[in-house]
């Protein structure tokens, strides 16, 4: 290390840096991650684990970054400070991540010639340790992550009583491991007492106030805890990741909580279907037949959805599918993410076929959405879909404890027989009655006789009768774009914040909020401060239009490449707004970083516009 | 003179639909004929009666019959998946499908195989004509080899032959018949109706239009010539009794799940019904013979359908409210604090 880093390196830096773990997937590093991460979080320090993992079961590189802040920041860190080399394939690639004056921990063995100078080196011998202390051959390979925890925990300060709260939190329903791995544990801390005196600022200190009423959770645990509360009772899926874990979640809370315990009856049916065709068919045939029913998948499987989604719009059935996004086209990059399914969702199926858009941006939200996604479904009889992504769903957040439900369910304008008598037979399934362009529905089996009717995905008039007429085709269809005027006003509405009164304004959604707010709170320390628009779902609502127009330049921030939602934005400004509105894009498969909003920001702002 | 009532006090033209929009003659027709007659005997309530269909001529008929009932017209060859959805949301439902071959056959293939896997309560009927008959007259996978066009064509690939197909699968009710056999599709109609899983229903259902000529497999006159029913069918309903005055020995008397019951009696060799292996040789001796083979191929009682292995209530999904859904907010909290 060169003298003039060791000067630099005399202030202490407390509760703010990022470490990255480097490691092999398929080796047991989850665990170990994750009970540094509770370890953390349980001395009342802000968290914000990603993981970054590949299209493998074993062998194939990985890494987790754990991002630690005051401020409580939850996007991804674009600047490693404490790197944990675990992986001799990715060594060298992984030594050139970290920031100048940063923390190198590495297992002994690799090669450290011609090796960067600017860093603080630890050696470990990791294999050795693992090799002459853990004794079971079979939990050595899984428990050798572990030591790495406790390396880090003496390095940074990090409580014992921390350490054994997260590896009892971790093992919870597995008690016998809670021991084996807290001796894991301190093989590492052990070896960093012994072994090294501590040359670099960085330090842990127990914070009080900051993580208050907070919970960790998934993306995707949130949405499952959504659906279920939102009353689901017919979910059918096809595995995908990174999908795959709101349906397997769901399916493990609904055995806890929907199996009546004296008769065995389930309060819910999950069919893991044959495709995805199957499953969005199976949940439309539910809907229809009057059930909370749901379909859970990614972008391979929204494209084999398309023609059932456009079944589902015309003849009016109410259906939630979400769309947990990752890379495309095609296969893409399975395990990594993006925000570039939000136009083909928008218009999924052939035909003037326009769909309801949920755009929740923090775990909360993929809770209450996910929940509040049946309610609009069935008010305006219609598919909705919840896009989140693989950043939101398969990461773990802080998040404020979900909100009870205040209100029932929601399950919109179904006419029962008591109806139909009062109504005398007088009604028509497709009749826009009230001037919203929802019509009233009867579910199969009401026993009155006017309430069946023919449901299809060709013409049909007023009483579902099927026709050809062009008029009524016309009206019929204007009457689906009124009915979706109606749910716009209905659907969540953007988050605005205008407190500094800038000229320059950000729009964004999903996942990428995490970067804008702190891109946000960094430009308004440099005298830049931004307005910030979050739109929640699509069709865009008229507060778009408005903030555009009271901003001489908007940033529509998204994470795909073609401008998905910068275009539809241009599309409803009127002519003399269009060239206000300007994108940051990023579509790398990481997790958007507040300076892929900052950089292309202060450099386009730079240039008179 | 009043009209004849059934059971649940209806006539039988409350089981009858709209006009039908198919041509004159028309296979279809007839088997819409025959449903409205199954039905109306078995005075099934309409508004329990979920008729469930894809896309063709075939799967237009749900609109000709039982006119109060809800239909589902889908899109072409998911009918199963609906159907699998629809009777999960609600168990009480009659679950009746009808398809086309080329919706079942091709396009469909997939999703009919694994609703037989599942064993989903339902009837499927396949009005097979060995053609498309909406896109006009292309070959479908069930015609049979060396079967010819109307334009000529001769068909160069082997048939799928949906009531194998099913056999295969371990379906628990097959069996085949002909549009113009009302005698032997009516009582299999019922039985279908009757029976608690996937009742797979192939009736060959001739095209008047596009497949009723010489050279066709499909055609009116071939299936008259060449029909062999393996057991006269009757069907006896649980609400009535059973009164056998046949000779002992001639008749198989089989009881389903509702305590209905179907009587076989045997016409050639006696085939039993509950001999998978048995059925897949008729199907097959039938084949190389050049018959059509109709009749009850393949019944098991015992299997469960899928929403009762899913322990399923018969309560309607559909119908529970908040209270049996949401967790209690005591249950919620503690639930959440798990999180911390
Ligand atoms: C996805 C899709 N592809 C093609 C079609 C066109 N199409 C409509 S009906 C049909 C074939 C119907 O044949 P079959 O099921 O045998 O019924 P039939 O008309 O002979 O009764 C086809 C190919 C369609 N509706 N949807
Ligand atoms: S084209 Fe064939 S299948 Fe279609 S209605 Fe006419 S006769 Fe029937």
């Amino acid at each position: 290390m060169g003298e003039g880093i060791r000067d630099e390196l005399t202030e202490q830096i407390i509760n703010d840096l990022t470490i990255q773990a480097a490691t092999v997937n398929g080796s047991g590093s989850q665990t170990a991650n994750l009970v540094l991460t509770r370890a953390i979080f349980h001395m009342g320090i802000p968290v914000a684990p990603k993981n970054v993992f590949p299209s493998n079961i074993e062998g194939l590189p990985t890494w987790y970054q754990l991002r630690v802040t005051p401020e409580g920041h939850m996007a991804r860190s674009d600047k490693v400070d404490i790197l944990v080399a675990f992986n001799v394939a990715t060594w060298r690639e992984d030594l050139k991540t970290v920031r100048r004056g940063g923390v190198v921990i590495h297992e002994e063995a690799f090669s450290t010639a011609d090796v960067r100078s600017d860093v603080v080196y630890y050696p470990v011998p990791f294999a050795k340790l693992a090799k002459s202390k853990i004794q079971s051959d079979t939990l050595r390979k899984q428990l050798a992550n572990m030591i790495y925890v406790g390396v880090v925990g003496g390095l940074l300060g990090i409580p014992w009583e921390a350490l054994e709260h997260a590896v009892r939190r971790q093992f919870l329903s597995k008690p016998k491991a809670v021991q084996v791995n807290l001796d894991a544990i301190k093989i590492g801390l052990d070896h960093w007492q012994d072994n090294f005196s501590k040359q670099d600022p960085y330090r842990l200190e127990p914070m009080t106030g900051a993580v208050d009423g907070r919970v960790l959770v998934e993306g995707n645990q949130a949405a499952a805890i959504g659906a279920l509360m939102g009353g689901v009772t017919v979910v059918a899926w096809y595995p995908i990741t990174p999908s795959s874990s709101l349906c397997e979640n769901l399916i493990a809370y609904a055995d806890r909580f929907r199996i009546d315990p004296k008769t065995g009856e389930r309060r819910i049916s999950v069919v893991q279907a044959e495709d995805e065709l199957a499953a969005v068919g199976m949940a439309i045939g539910a809907g229809w037949a009057g059930a909370r029913a749901m379909t859970s998948t990614s972008g391979p499987g929204i494209s084999l959805m398309a023609e059932f989604a456009g079944l589902a719009y015309y003849a009016e059935v109410p259906v939630v599918i979400f769309d947990i996004q990752r890379i495309g086209p095609s296969t893409g990059l399975p395990t990594r993410t993006s925000q570039a399914d939000v136009g083909f969702a928008f218009t999924l199926s052939h035909g003037d076929t326009k769909h309801i858009v949920l755009l929740p941006g923090t775990v909360e939200e993929c809770y209450e959405f996910a929940r509040d996604a049946f309610d609009h479904a069935d008010r305006f009889q219609t598919p909705v879909f919840v896009l989140s992504d693989l950043d939101l769903g398969m990461n773990l957040w802080m998040t404020p404890e979900f909100k009870y439900p205040d209100k029932p369910f929601d399950r919109g304008k179904v006419l029962s027989k008591a109806d139909l008598e009062r109504l005398a037979g007088d009604w028509g399934r497709y009749r826009d009655v009230d001037g919203d362009g929802v019509p009233y529905r009867t579910l199969p089996g009401t026993d009155h006789p006017a309430a069946g009717y023919f449901t299809r995905g060709s013409g049909h008039d007023e009483f579902a009768r099927y026709t050809e007429s062009a008029e009524v085709y016309q009206q019929n269809m204007d009457r689906l774009a009124l009915k979706l005027e109606t749910a716009r006003a209905a659907l969540p509405s953007p988050v605005v914040d205008e407190t500094a009164r800038s000229a320059v304004g950000l729009i964004a959604f999903g996942s990428t909020h995490a970067a804008v707010v702190e891109a946000r709170e960094s430009l308004a320390a440099a005298n830049r401060p931004v307005d910030y628009l979050r739109l929640r779902a699509l069709p865009l609502a008229s507060e778009v239009v408005e903030f555009v127009s009271r901003h001489e330049r908007v940033y529509v921030v998204e994470q795909n490449r073609d401008g998905q939602v910068y275009d539809l934005v241009r599309l409803a400004v009127p002519a003399h707004l269009v060239d206000r509105v300007k994108s940051i894009r990023h579509y790398n498969g990481q997790p958007i970083p507040a300076a892929a909003i900052t950089q292309p920001l202060l450099e386009s702002e730079a240039v008179p516009a | 003179m009043s009209a004849t009532l059934n059971r649940i006090g209806l006539p039988r033209d409350a089981y009858k639909g709209a006009a039908t929009t198919l041509c004159a003659g028309c296979g279809h027709n007839s088997i819409t004929n025959h449903l409205i007659k199954a039905l109306y005997e078995l005075g099934i309530e309409p508004h329990r009666l979920a008729k469930m269909s894809g896309i063709g001529c075939s799967s237009k008929t749900p609109a000709y019959f039982v006119e109060a009932a809800h239909g589902f017209n889908g899109v072409h060859g998911r009918m199963p998946a609906l159907t699998t959805g629809a009777q999960l949301a609600n168990r009480q439902l009659i679950m009746l499908g009808v398809s086309g071959d080329g919706d079942t056959a091709s396009i469909g293939l997939g999703q009919f195989m694994h609703m037989i896997r599942r064993n989903i309560d339902c009837t499927y009927i396949i009005e097979d004509n060995g053609t498309y008959g909406l896109t006009k007259g292309q070959f479908s996978a069930t015609a049979d080899l060396g079967s010819v066009q109307k334009k000529g064509a001769v068909n160069t690939f082997q048939p799928i032959d949906p009531c194998a197909v099913a056999l295969t699968l371990g379906c628990s009710f097959v069996a085949r018949s002909f549009s113009g056999d009302g005698k032997q599709v009516v009582p299999l109609i019922k039985a279908a109706i009757a029976h608690r899983g996937t009742a797979v229903l192939d009736i060959i259902s001739p095209c008047v239009t596009f497949n009723d000529h010489d050279g066709s497999t499909k055609s009116y006159s071939w299936v008259k010539d060449h029909e062999e029913s393996i057991a006269d069918v009757s069907f006896i309903p649980f609400y009535e009794e059973v009164h056998v005055d046949y000779e002992p020995g001639t008749i198989r008397d089989v009881e389903l799940h509702d305590g209905s019951h179907i009587l076989l009696k045997k016409l050639g060799e006696d085939h039993d019904p509950s001999d998978r292996r048995g059925a897949m040789h008729v199907l097959e001796e039938g084949r190389s013979a050049g018959h059509l083979v109709t009749g009850l191929l393949y019944l098991d009682t015992t299997m469960e359908d899928f929403a009762t292995t899913e322990h399923i209530p018969e309560r309607p999904l559909k119908d529970l409210g908040e209270d049996e859904l949401r967790l209690t907010p005591d249950q919620f909290a503690s639930f959440i604090s798990e999180f911390a």
